[in-house]
């Protein structure tokens, strides 16, 4: 029995506890907002906030999250609607191709941003390099992390 | 080989690919009887908001008396915008204020006309179908209008959702004129007027995608977001080798792992392998991870069959080998031996691109239900009509019974034409009789995929005195895509991007082509064979710019002459165009002389000099009716670390609806040429895929990708 939070939630797990998070909030609570790219930790689609920590979900067995607490994409905007300053950068630079993997990139994004609010462009490519944009967006997502931080500061 | 019937003529193949919907050749794109309140086609197979509101011109269109505009894309968002732009052309034929306006997907049917999105053509194909569907509507509004207020409708226009007569300073929203206007005829395409390009409000603007905030807060639904009642999920152990087939299997500990329910054995496809599912043994479940798990305890010993004969080192040695030899012509213009045969200088080079992986974000994934006969299908697809065949195929039912749901595509680049995974889920459904998830792993999109094929290029030119060809032979050899619809040798469009429409002007010029054993499914991937045949050719034609000592671009400049339209068909080339009219859309070297140009100027060329470890080159190619220049900047570290800190593109792509997407499309062009230019590579030992994921088969990332284009 694994108790944790999620989205502000309290949640309580007793299935397969090798069973990776990815799948516990796509699959069990249907937070689709986290996406499955390679299963591997190769890719960050996947990304989510534990403790707010940006970690790989499909690398995160659900045995180590007794306490935790956990933040998706679903859940980045406020309650009321308002959005996170890199949610507001990404439409501002249109960002998005697709957009599949940008869930993955927006949550690496802010947890990037609170380490460092004043990232470098080389501060960027070392935070962000984890996550792949088949589209290739990367240069406005670096472009948009420039403006969050500066919205932050 | 599985080739039943070398002797089909290029014709016939292409007939047999139009019935399966696959590619560019598309006959008869738009139906005629679009614009009919009632499709001769028949009922629709899924009626849209479009369809039910009661001002309904056009199957692309409807407006509800309260104003709001359905607008229907028929065409598949996977990244281009094109789910947002060719509803912006109808609301600005129609002057609808885009807040007002909502998008729908369209379910795969033919009454929309062609729905399979490849081949960069969704604008140029249903520019105008969008035009009338706003042009239709807005007029019988006007109408509507101007009978209620008894007077001529020339004495209207029409701005922002309402109908305005100057004169009395009436006015009427759209809404309130809906249960009039939806009393009249749909008026004839002949009679509409469209605006003027200077009244033009969407067109040409820069518009944020529709599905903007959607995709940033998460809540976007792509494939492998669908979630039925009552749904099972399953996962595929494919044949590790293309037509391989299950010798052996047992899957007691597969059916041991908590929440496995059942496996469930494919049959191989009979070739030609088309879309078919390449079989295998699924195992079905209560969870995703509970399949993938169980899937990983399946003992299966496999009958490999002949493709297991491909390894990629005596592969590509052969191919090699085969390209240096006379293959069949392609394009003939002058007589390229004669000018050979006079011992003037001459200048060769051979070059080899390996395969490539779509590796699309979103793994390929499908939900299916098949109950009583009738099928739905929930699936990231380029190409809802080609799952409605493949389906229909897979399970013995009439395609009018496969209703196609189209979601948001995680990536397409031409994998996503090919549903192989759909009726893997429909095949699955019907057994079990419930929805049932298929979902790909990446490795088995890494390992079976359609692949971006391998090929061999060879060059020859005897060059004057100023280093220009007075001849040029050009030829590759590589395993085609004619061979996923069972053609030994590539299909007239394979050769018809970059090998036989060069647009040099050289007097004496062949190109020359044969095919090689394809041994895995090859399929096309963004800009098709444009990749190898451009790499090639332009990099040859730098290599002739070096040799005499002259500036590249001026040397291509030089080579281009000052442009003309180049009639192909004088030359022997059966030229396919990309589907497009020669005439509207002739080959004109005009064009790219100018984007050469200007790319020239912009990135200030010659102004930079080449050394310590910086280099620069440029470039410029047609690839499906689009004409681009790149000017890309190379640095090597003294390590041996290549980072590309520039790019810089010029594209004349014709029509721009929305600037900032065609912005976004070379951006993204530039990252995935880069990342297949540095390392992508898949490669196969006894035709089995070396790569597994990310870690073997490599895309680019921030860190390596181009750093400003």
């Amino acid at each position: 029995m694994v108790k944790l939070t999620v989205n502000g939630k309290p949640h309580t797990y007793d299935g397969d506890p090798d069973m990776p998070l990815l799948w516990y909030v796509r699959d069990d609570l249907r937070l689709t907002g986290t996406r499955f790219g390679c299963g591997a930790g190769l890719c960050g689609a996947c990304t989510v906030h534990v403790n707010g920590q940006a970690v790989r979900s499909c690398q995160t067995k659900m045995s180590t999250l007794e306490g935790k607490t956990v933040g998706t994409i679903d859940a980045l905007a406020g309650a009321n609607g308002q959005l996170h300053p890199v949610q507001r950068a990404w439409v501002t630079h249109n960002v998005p191709q697709c957009g599949y993997c940008q869930s993955g990139q927006i949550m690496s994004a802010a947890a990037l941003l609170k380490a460092t609010p004043n990232p470098t462009d080389a501060d960027i490519d070392r935070g962000m390099a984890g996550n792949i944009c088949r589209c290739g967006t990367y240069q406005r997502i670096r472009a948009a992390i420039h403006t969050a931080a500066k919205e932050r500061a | 080989m599985m080739i039943e019937n070398i002797s089909l003529s290029r014709r016939s193949f292409l007939n047999g690919i139009l019935s399966t919907g696959a590619f560019v050749v598309a006959a008869k794109i738009v139906p005629d009887d679009l614009f009919a309140q009632t499709p001769a086609a028949g009922a629709p197979v899924f009626n849209t908001k479009a369809d039910t509101a009661p001002l309904h011109p056009s199957v692309y269109l409807g407006i509800e008396p309260d104003g709001t505009v359905f607008i229907v894309t028929h065409r598949s968002e996977m990244g281009t915008g094109i789910r947002t732009s060719l509803p912006l052309v109808a609301a600005d034929e129609l002057d609808a204020d885009w807040s007002k306006c909502r998008i729908e997907q369209g379910v795969g049917d033919t009454r929309y006309g062609d729905q399979n999105t490849d081949g960069s053509r969704s604008i140029r194909d249903f520019y105008d179908a969008f035009r009338v569907a706003g042009a239709s509507a807005r007029s019988m509004l006007v109408s509507a209008a101007a009978a209620q207020w008894s007077v001529p409708p020339g004495e209207l226009t029409v701005v922002n959702h309402e109908v305005v007569h100057a004169k009395s300073g009436k006015k009427a929203g759209f809404g309130t004129l809906v249960p009039a206007a939806a009393k009249l005829p749909v008026p004839a395409k002949t009679t509409l007027k469209f605006k003027p390009k200077t009244a033009w409000k969407y067109v040409g603007k820069e518009q944020p995608i529709y599905d903007l905030k959607p995709i940033v807060t998460g809540t976007a639904q792509f494939g492998l977001d669908v979630y039925r009642d009552g749904m099972v999920y399953a996962s595929l152990e494919h044949p590790p080798v293309v037509g391989g087939t299950v010798k052996s299997l047992d899957d007691k500990a597969a059916l041991a792992v908590k929440g496995v329910a059942s496996t469930s054995t494919i049959d191989a496809p009979k070739p030609p392998l088309l879309f078919q599912t390449l079989g295998g043994v699924a195992v079905v479940g209560n969870s995703t991870w509970a399949v993938m798990q169980g899937r990983k305890q399946l003992k299966i010993e496999w009958n490999d069959g002949p493709h297991a004969a491909l390894t990629s080192e005596p592969f590509k040695a052969a191919m090699i080998a085969k390209v240096k030899q006379p293959q069949k012509v392609a394009r003939n213009l002058g007589n390229v031996d004669a000018e050979f045969g006079k011992g003037g200088k001459v200048i060769e080079a051979v070059y080899y691109t390996p395969m490539a992986a779509h590796a699309s974000m979103e793994p390929p994934a499908a939900v299916a239900d098949v109950r009583n006969g009738k099928a739905e299908i929930w699936c990231p697809t380029q190409n809802p009509q080609a799952v409605q065949d493949t389906v229909s195929a897979a399970l013995g039912i009439d395609k009018k019974n496969v209703i196609c749901h189209v979601t948001l595509l995680g990536g397409g680049f031409g994998r996503k034409s090919k549903p192989d995974y759909a009726a893997e889920a429909a095949i699955l459904s019907k057994r079990l009789n419930k929805p049932v998830k298929v979902v790909w792993t990446r490795e088995d999109d890494i390992h079976h995929d359609f692949y971006h094929t391998t090929a061999a290029v060879y060059h020859k030119a005897s060059v004057d005195a100023k280093g220009k060809p007075t001849a040029w032979l050009h030829r590759s050899v590589f395993p085609p895509i004619g061979s996923t619809f069972g053609s030994p040798v590539p299909l007239g469009f394979e050769l018809d991007m970059g090998l036989d429409d060069l647009l040099y002007d050289v007097p004496n010029l062949r190109a020359e082509n044969a095919g090689a054993d394809a041994h895995v499914r090859i399929g096309w991937f963004r800009a098709v064979t444009n990749n190898f045949h451009a790499f090639a050719a332009h990099s040859f034609v730098d290599e002739l710019a070096h040799a005499a000592n002259r500036d590249s671009l001026e040397f291509m400049l030089d080579m281009l002459g000052p442009g003309k339209v180049i009639d192909l068909k004088a030359q022997g080339v059966d030229y396919s165009n990309y589907g497009a009219d020669i005439n509207k859309y002739p080959v004109d070297s005009r064009r790219l002389r100018r984007v050469l140009e200007i790319a020239g100027e912009r990135s200030n060329w010659g102004r930079k000099k080449p050394g310590n470890g910086w280099g620069i080159g440029i470039a410029a190619h047609r690839s499906f009716n689009t004409y681009v220049a790149s000017v890309v900047e190379v640095e090597v570290d003294s390590q041996g670390r290549v980072r590309i800190p520039r790019i810089d593109q010029v594209a004349d792509p014709g029509v721009v609806i929305n600037p900032d997407r065609v912005r976004a499309q070379m951006e993204g062009a530039a990252v995935m040429g880069a990342g297949l230019a540095m390392y992508g590579e898949i490669t196969a030992t006894n035709g089995r895929i070396d790569q597994k994921n990310f870690d073997g088969f490599r895309v680019a990332r921030m860190n390596d990708a181009p750093v400003q284009v």
